[in-house]
């Protein structure tokens, strides 16, 4: 063995456990774009090969999350493009975000907030959560999507105000209840978190 | 969350709502992130590194 393998295989191993601790964030991301959980994760498992396979390609050091993530979301567009068309696919994804609401003991403020989140454009969807769940700046936002910095800012902040609007006015009821006050129960819970801390 | 209060006082409270609002999306978020890490995918990386160790 010379060098030159030696330090390939170091390589190779910073590269994976990078990798490895990256799982976790991949998956929660593919849950938000998937909805269904067991397809969230083949979703996750398909990027990571990706990312293992083009491992040459990433420069160590610099972001791994971001080029990740921008593997598993493009993974995740050109599997739907493949498969179905893409007006029939906002509809079923949009569906299977709301179907994977199945526990009776979630919280109501986080079944709603997941109900308002389907309901958004998907384009606006995704950069809000990469932005106000994920942790990214705007600038790697837009380098995941494939987009200007710009249209990330303006997708993010009409994706809030949609969604604001959603809780805020109930344009969907849960189980004949009371429409309108998961923004009351999503402020209450703020509250609390806050004194809590 | 405490910030100095402006002149307007819908301003403050859509800032209140929209903070809210991050502090839900950010723990729907996290939910998954803490979940455990399936087996399925350790074995991936395991199988993966495995295979280029054959090859090298």
């Amino acid at each position: 063995m010379g060098s030159a393998p030696r330090a390939a295989s170091d390589r190779d191993e910073t590269f994976r456990s990078e990798l490895a601790e990256l799982i976790p964030h991949l998956r929660a991301f593919a849950r938000t774009l998937c909805g269904d959980p067991v397809a969230a994760d083949d979703l996750a498992q398909d990027a990571m090969l990706k990312a293992w396979a083009a491992r040459e390609s990433f420069e160590l050091g610099t972001n791994m999350k971001a080029w990740t993530f921008m593997i598993l979301r493009n993974q995740f567009y050109s599997e739907r493009r493949r498969s179905w068309r893409q007006s029939q696919l906002d509809q079923d994804a949009a569906e299977r975000t709301l179907v994977a609401v199945d526990d009776p003991e979630a919280p109501i403020a986080l079944d709603e907030l997941r109900q308002g989140l389907a309901m958004l454009p998907a384009e606006q969807r995704e950069a809000l959560i990469l932005v106000g769940a994920g942790g990214f700046a705007y600038e790697e936002a837009a380098e995941i999507c494939d987009c200007a910095v710009g249209t990330v800012k303006s997708r993010v902040s009409r994706a809030r105000r949609a969604l604001q609007g959603i809780l805020e006015n109930g344009t969907y009821g849960r189980d004949g209840g009371e429409a309108g006050d998961a923004m009351a129960a999503i402020l209450a819970e703020a509250e609390r978190l806050s004194h809590s801390r | 969350m405490k910030r100095p209060r402006s002149k307007s006082p819908t301003l403050d409270e859509a800032r209140l709502r929209q903070q809210a609002i991050g502090v839900k999306l950010r723990q729907m978020f996290e939910e998954v992130v803490n979940e455990p890490v399936p087996d399925a995918f350790l074995d991936i990386l395991r199988r993966a590194d495995q295979r280029r160790s054959e090859e090298a």
